[in-house]
């Protein structure tokens, strides 16, 4: 491993977008061939919903990750460079991180190579946010509802997202891997620049493209590699297959993805400001970045994320054919809803919702589709229940659409039945339904405490 | 002229659980100004698209180093809550493709 803080510059190597959707071997090869220090990849995200974080498992495929972690973990072991895993199993919390070490201990095992590996846990403990809370620590961030102590207490996972501190903490104590629970995105790439003392403000942007892999190329990808290299004054991006390119605008534009404003990024400790930042095209396939600036505030705050059950799905999936029922399905289905409730008198309707999602009219928009006046020739209909119990949930589904199936409307000529159905069964049990919960922002005393780290040494003992 | 005739990229996406966000970005100096200056991405053109109201409607921000006009709003719920259509948010950008632009 290179002395970092006598260097004048630092290479990080950006494998994938998230640990587990893939890369071509030959990208990671050519970005070997430039000396990295450091590999480091992100895993997580809330995209894929509360699902994920509310049950403990990983939305992405364990097969994949192994995969990633291989390539990964060989190359890092044989450089002598860090390999640091950002928000484990996707969402960071504790079976989140335990799926991952299992993961990486099998990875050490099956190459026959031992390391000191640390993991950093992101869970909070619930009297803690209580506390914090009721001492006015917690604050929200305009659209999301004020946090709750019931909302607390509700939530089957609450995780923060650490900084570069825990991480630079573990680098200290000589991790060679480090797995973390959740995590500001950029930070697993900022942490070893920030560590060899470059610039804060440059080392998070960077990590802020880098978490993206080649998502700030032309023709972006989330599943291929980029190189950032970071100096003194500023940072370079390359694409590392050669049939991509970084150019002022793919990188600018990649500023956007997933953000409220893209002048000002806030993170752990304080807001990235790339209202003065430049970008440059170095030449064809390279851009240059300098000039963004981090705002500190005089509180250190973390984001808060939860994610609590609220119910039990069932679900039902059908098509429709028939014209005349399509130009009255509106009327229908509000017919079928109040027959569904007055047979089931002793049904709470706060303890069984009902929802028909119409494909081919507003599906995908919902109440914010504009286009509400066609009729399509066909629709495909699904018909959803979420309630207290999935003995519940699977009542109201079936009498839903058992009642849909034969209902008698005006003029009715196809009198054998209203649905096509794909399957048999029809049904289908989909399980515990989350929401998000908490989406706040914490104040804490300092940044690393709120993160216990444990170091072991893991794979075959020698 | 349509949007989706000036814009390379119209795309929307979540920004976190809460919000929503609309990216329209140009090829060129010249058609991100028209864009801007036509005002048919202002809050109040928007919210009348979407059928919301304009103080759903977070923030409308013109990135000129991307070329790009951005517009985030209110999610109609969190996302993956009952109710939702689109756990990602990928596919709530159509409205703006044929939004006429004055020449």
């Amino acid at each position: 491993m290179r002395d970092l803080s006598v260097s004048r510059h630092v290479t990080i190597l950006s494998p994938t977008a998230i640990l587990g959707y893939g890369f071509p071997e030959s990208s990671f090869r050519a970005g070997l061939a430039r000396h990295p220090d450091v590999i480091a990849v992100d895993a997580g995200s809330t995209d894929p919903g509360p699902y994920y974080l509310g049950s403990g498992e990983s939305f992405t495929n364990r097969d994949a990750v192994k995969r990633d972690l291989l390539l990964m973990i060989e190359a890092g072991l044989d450089l002598d460079i860090p390999i640091l895993i950002g928000t484990a199993g996707g969402a960071g919390a504790e079976p989140h991180l335990a799926w991952c070490l299992e993961i990486v201990d099998e990875v050490l095992c099956d190459l026959g190579r031992c390391a000191r590996v640390a993991d950093i846990a992101s869970d909070q403990n619930r009297d803690s946010l209580i506390s914090a809370l009721h001492s006015g620590r917690i604050t929200e961030l305009d659209p999301v509802p004020p946090l709750t102590q019931d909302a607390i207490e509700k939530s089957s996972h609450i995780v923060a997202q650490m900084g570069v501190e825990p991480i630079i903490e573990a680098l200290d104590q000589g991790a060679q891997i480090i797995v973390t629970g959740r995590c500001y995105d950029p930070a697993v790439f900022a942490a070893v620049p920030i560590r060899a003392g470059f610039s804060e403000a440059l080392s998070l942007h960077l990590g802020k493209i880098l978490e993206c892999a080649a998502i700030a190329a032309t023709p972006g990808s989330g599943s291929d590699c980029m190189i950032g290299v970071i100096d003194e004054s500023g940072f370079t991006l390359e694409a590392l297959s050669p049939e991509r390119k970084c150019t002022v605008t793919s990188v600018a534009a990649h500023t956007l993805y997933e953000k409220t404003d893209p002048r000002y990024l806030p993170g752990p400790g304080g807001v990235l400001d790339l209202s003065t930042c430049h970008f440059e095209q170095m030449d064809e396939r390279r851009v240059r970045v300098t000039g963004t600036q981090l705002q500190k505030g005089t509180d250190y705050t973390i984001k808060l994320e939860g994610a609590q059950p609220v119910g039990f799905r069932t679900i039902s999936i059908a098509g429709i054919r028939a014209p005349d029922l399509i130009q009255q399905l509106d009327v229908v289905l509000k017919a079928v809803r109040d027959r569904v409730f007055a047979n089931f008198e002793s049904i709470d309707p706060s303890e069984a919702q009902l929802l028909f999602r119409v494909y081919g009219q507003n599906g995908v928009m919902g109440d914010l589709e504009p286009l509400i006046d066609q009729r399509p020739h066909e629709v495909g209909l699904v018909i959803e229940v979420v309630a207290k119990t999935q003995s519940l949930a699977d009542t109201v589904c079936s009498f839903a659409r058992s009642t849909l199936l034969h209902f008698g409307y005006p003029g009715r000529q196809s009198t054998a039945g209203n649905l096509a159905f794909p399957y048999s069964p029809s049904d289908i049990s989909h399980g515990v339904v989350y929401e998000f919960s908490v989406y706040h922002l914490m104040i804490v005393d300092d940044p690393v405490s709120p993160f216990p780290m444990r170091i072991q040494n893991l794979g075959e003992v020698r | 002229m349509k949007l989706s005739d000036l814009a390379t990229v119209i795309r929307s996406k979540n920004a976190g659980p809460f919000e929503l966000t609309f990216d329209v970005l140009f090829a060129n100096h010249d058609d991100f100004e028209h864009v801007v200056r036509s005002k048919v991405l202002s809050a109040e053109a928007f919210a009348g698209l979407f059928g919301i109201s304009v103080s759903d409607v977070i923030a409308v921000v013109e990135f000129e180093p991307a070329l790009a006009i951005k517009v985030t709003i209110k999610r109609m719920r969190s996302s993956g809550a009952f109710g939702e259509t689109d756990v990602y948010g990928a596919q709530q950008h159509a409205p703006l493709l044929s939004l006429e632009i004055p020449d």
